[in-house]
């Protein structure tokens, strides 16, 4: 596959093979906003039913929540920023910006576990109501899809590290950051119809 | 009879005391005995690793899909025939109603998603790569993944019967009869964790020939110079991106209603059981759409090579296959009319449901006019083809009866339904399906089915089919409703019954020649045929039969629609020259698709067996196989040119001397 | 698009920021300010939107490449189905008897 090199792009668009796995990977976050439009659709359908049990206002805890949305925002940020060094064939700088999305994320997760934690001692679990239920799953999927990105993107940087910049790491950064990137757009809508929408009912 | 061996209930898991299954669990371990027995004695395990489970041959994993179709086919028939044997005279005593909510469950489920998925999903997988002068597909690895996928959940969906008890709540699984409180057992979980697993691997097969058809095509092959079945292959694909994630959602909450307490769909606690109706029709409606596109877009090819015309109206084809994707996506509800949501809702879905009978209607007319003034010459996958225009017409005419919301109230799940939703499978996907293999068989495998037993297959199958069918729409207006194991003698409905029984063992008869045809075309047909038997339009049949192993040795140019039609009338890239092979870069075969496909196996069976602990501990191996995933740096290999100037020298030769099969 | 020669990615910066005082403000009329319900969750709303979108095309350049049509095409198409998810199923299940 040595044709179809274009090295006026940017290193992880320069083959054919890579430009396809970026179109593929694109198509999957498709598929993803369809998966996360029906946990919506889930919740939206769910979310007044408390079954007598706890309500939005009894266990959201809103100072902490916007502490995870400005760390995961800032992560969202920070991995645009590695990109960026990516292009500018600065390995070191990918890492370390790289590193620092990762904790970011990481936080961001330290505290929505413990948001859980809360739920379940205030005697909110996933069993308790519907409401419940989908509100677990709504934002477990999501905390789900973050923690998964954080094991995959530990392992692309060892492959940066082992490796170098190459089409191919590249490329894997690159799908990993439109990753990040879709992760925080989702969250967008959970802090909004979730969260705040709860608050204000 | 409690049998508790190291703390497992193993009466529970072996279900004991029936003696069909009894049966069954003796003849599943022979024959798994015996495939090994064979293997080892004729020393093919080596042969059986290297040339199909570590494949990433794009050929040989349609060849897969279509293996495990045809089987799958057979049993699903036999969960049918059980079905109308149970039904053939009043108060029948064959299967009781709990056997027959599980055969009907099963029946469903095979059907639709492992007979037609991996059948159509098969015969892509072989084409379309050849279709547009590729070699392989985007991702061919990733390929080999979703069927390794599809057999995981395949093998863990058909062990059921034998091994827990069978899922008995339909192929819909309605809730709140598949939830815990009224299905108990771990039957039901069957449903929701092999569906899952091979589900999965449909997603990446729709990500897949999206990219592959966007980004692959060869030179000169503009979208609008692709053959239909690859314009229906990709609008499919879309379509699948967009409705397999409502249902790998819909599946996890079943999952989690069943396995951890939650109430997404038990009303106690405030679940909603229309909630999964509403889900599982939201993905189940471009279900249907997504099985009835490709076979639209094989008819187009069989319709337009045995006119000997190009296909009729192209560009208006290709508008009805994007306007049949987009109304897919808002018709669902009809499923459901009488579920309460009221006369706007109704109406509403009614006025779409029947909007997306007209795109189909223009394609009815496309291919009618394809043949008007063509030279038809009546092969049989030509047969199938023209069977199908008036009886997926009966079908479809049916839908639009069923589509007015009011009148669906009285039709709804009676045997008119039924009649309905077969009217429109089978001739339109089956009937297709059948076409395309007698169609593409010589291209894959270098020799044809014998056209004088596929007449007998096609007449036995066709009337058959409408013997059973047929009797069912009047039926249904009679009164007589789905999934009920028996009726009265008094109820006056005996006589269509039996009728229709009577059907479905002539189509059992057309089934069997089917089986007979492959058996002695693989023994006894000329393997001396042309690479083009049918004098084709298309770019798969620029090839050898079988297909050389990197398909082209030179990428074909393309000049205009009906690509090697073109080539063939103004004698353009036939031939080869010497200096135009150079060498070629292919994907190297792996194992870790078929190792995914056991750790989801394995994973499998102890989350419907409810073993928790057990399925985290071996969900590590799913994690493992991605982590080394991602660390195989493995680009392939080549192929030198030697190699390819001796496989095209013998194909290419024997051009001269192949007998014509088609006369 | 060129390989980057600015010294520092001032798009992104610029949308991070926007992307800030987007959810603060979103924050704010939600918790601070006295509004009925419908008005709160249209404004939220459209910002929620805003923010997306804004994200979908500074961060994650989704119009970028040869394939940047097909990108934006594939999302849309997404898109209108999410919203028909989400709108139809809540339709449907809170209409006629289906509200319980």
């Amino acid at each position: 596959m040595s044709a179809n090199v274009n090295t006026s792009l940017p290193l992880e668009y320069q083959t054919e093979q890579n430009r396809m796995n970026i179109l593929g990977f694109w198509i999957f976050l498709g598929a993803e906003i369809v998966l996360f439009a029906t946990l919506f659709s889930v919740y939206g359908v769910l979310y007044k039913n408390y079954a007598g049990g706890p309500t939005h206002q009894d266990i959201f805890m809103i100072k902490e929540v916007m502490i995870q949305t400005v760390l995961l925002l800032t992560s969202s940020f920070t991995m645009g920023v590695a990109i960026w060094e990516m292009r500018r064939n600065n390995k070191k700088g990918l890492i370390g910006w790289f590193i620092l999305t990762l904790l970011l994320g990481a936080g961001f997760l330290f505290m929505e576990i413990n948001e859980f934690i809360h739920y379940v001692h205030e005697g909110a679990t996933m069993q308790t109501s519907a409401f419940l239920s989908s509100l677990f799953v709504l934002l477990g999927t999501h905390g789900a899809h973050v923690t998964f990105g954080i094991f995959w993107a530990t392992m692309v940087i060892i492959q940066i590290a082992k490796r170098g910049l190459t089409p191919v790491t590249a490329r894997k950064t690159f799908i990993i950051g439109l990753y990040w990137h879709f992760l925080d757009v989702v969250w967008i809508f959970i802090f909004t119809f979730v969260y705040l929408k709860g608050m204000v009912l | 009879m409690e049998v508790t061996i190291v703390g497992i209930k193993w009466d529970e898991i072996l279900i004991t005391g029936d003696p069909i299954i009894l049966g069954s669990q003796i003849a599943i371990l022979l024959t798994s005995l015996g495939i090994i027995g064979g293997l080892t004695y004729l020393k093919k395990w080596k042969w059986l690793w290297r040339e199909w489970i570590t494949t990433v041959d794009h050929k040989r994993i349609g060849i897969m899909y279509i293996v495990a179709a045809v089987l799958m086919f057979f049993r699903g028939g036999m969960d049918g025939l059980m079905m109308k044997a149970q039904t053939s005279r009043p108060e029948m005593s064959l299967l009781d109603a709990q056997h027959y909510n599980e055969v009907f469950t099963a029946h469903g489920v095979i059907m639709i998603l492992f007979m037609a998925m991996p059948f159509l999903i098969g015969l892509m997988n072989v084409v379309i790569p050849l279709q547009i002068g590729a070699r392989d597909v985007a991702f061919p690895q990733l390929n080999a993944l979703s069927f390794w996928l599809f057999f995981s959940g395949a093998m863990l969906f058909n062990i059921a019967f034998v091994v827990g008890g069978a899922p008995d709540a339909g192929w819909t699984s309605y809730f709140p009869l598949a939830g815990k409180e009224y299905s108990p057992g771990i039957g039901n979980n069957y449903y929701a964790i092999s569906l899952q697993i091979a589900g999965l691997g449909t997603l990446m097969t729709g990500i897949n020939f999206i990219v592959t058809i966007l980004k692959m095509r060869t030179k000169g092959m503009t979208l609008m110079r692709m053959p239909m079945f690859t314009w229906t292959t990709l609008i499919m694909s879309v379509i699948i991106v967009a409705a397999f994630p409502i249902f790998t959602v819909a599946l996890a909450l079943m999952t989690f209603d069943r396995l951890y307490g939650t109430h997404f769909f038990t009303v106690a606690a405030g679940g909603s059981d229309m909630l999964w109706a509403n889900l599982f029709w939201l993905w189940g409606h471009p279900e249907v759409y997504i099985v009835v596109l490709p076979a639209f877009g094989m008819f187009s090819e069989i319709f337009s090579t045995f006119s000997r015309k190009q296909l009729y109206g192209y560009k208006s084809m290709v508008v009805s296959i994007v306007a049949i994707a987009v109304l897919s996506m808002v018709v669902w509800v009809h499923h459901f009319y009488t579920m309460g949501s009221g006369a706007l809702v109704n109406s509403f879905f009614s006025i779409t449901t029947m909007m997306i009978a007209v795109p189909t209607g223009v394609k009815m007319f496309n291919w009618l006019f394809t043949m008007r003034k063509g030279r038809i010459k009546m092969t049989t996958a030509m047969l199938w083809s023209l069977a199908f225009v008036p009886n997926f017409v009966i079908g479809g005419v049916t839908g639009v009866m069923l589509a007015m919301g009011a009148a669906d109230y009285q039709y709804h799940n009676t045997l008119f339904l039924v009649a309905h939703f077969h009217y429109v499978l089978i001739p339109g996907v089956v009937f297709a399906v059948f076409a395309g293999l007698y169609y593409w068989w010589p291209k894959m495998f270098g020799f044809m089915l014998n056209e004088k037993l596929g007449k007998w297959h096609f007449w036995l199958f066709v009337i058959g089919f409408n013997v059973t069918f047929m009797p069912m729409f009047f039926l249904g207006l009679n009164g007589a409703v789905r999934r009920a194991y028996t009726f009265s003698a008094e109820s006056g409905f005996a006589p269509l019954f039996l009728l229709s029984a009577i059907g479905s063992v002539i189509l059992a008869a057309g089934f069997a020649v089917f089986c007979y045809n492959i058996y002695w075309s693989i023994r006894y047909a000329d393997r001396n045929i042309s690479s083009d038997p049918w004098d084709a339009r298309t770019l798969e049949w620029a090839t050898a039969s079988p297909v050389q192993h990197y398909n082209f040795a030179k990428l074909p140019e393309v000049k205009s629609l009906d690509a090697f039609w073109y080539m063939k009338k103004n004698n353009e890239g036939l031939a080869l020259k010497d200096e135009e092979i150079e060498e070629i870069h292919m994907p190297s075969n792996s194992g870790l698709p078929f190792l995914m496909c056991v750790a989801f196996g394995i994973v499998g069976f102890f989350l419907i067996f409810e073993w928790h602990l057990l399925a985290a501990i071996s969900a590590v191996l799913i994690i493992a196989g991605l982590i080394y995933r991602s660390f195989d740096y493995n680009d392939g290999y080549h192929i030198h040119k030697d190699e390819i100037k001796k496989t095209e020298g013998a194909w290419r030769k024997m051009e001269g001397k192949v007998n014509n099969h088609v006369s | 698009m060129e390989k980057s020669t600015e010294r520092f990615p001032l798009a992104h910066v610029f949308g991070f920021v926007l992307s800030l005082v987007l959810t603060f403000v979103a924050a704010w009329v939600a918790l601070e300010m006295n509004l009925s319900f419908t008005i709160v969750m249209w404004i939220i709303g459209s910002l929620a939107i805003i923010q997306a979108g804004l994200q979908l095309f500074m961060f994650m350049h989704m119009t970028e490449g040869e394939d940047g049509k097909v990108n934006i095409i594939n999302i849309a198409f997404m898109v209108f189905c999410a919203v028909v998810i989400v709108v139809g199923s809540i339709w449907v299940l809170t209409s006629g008897h289906a509200a319980h």
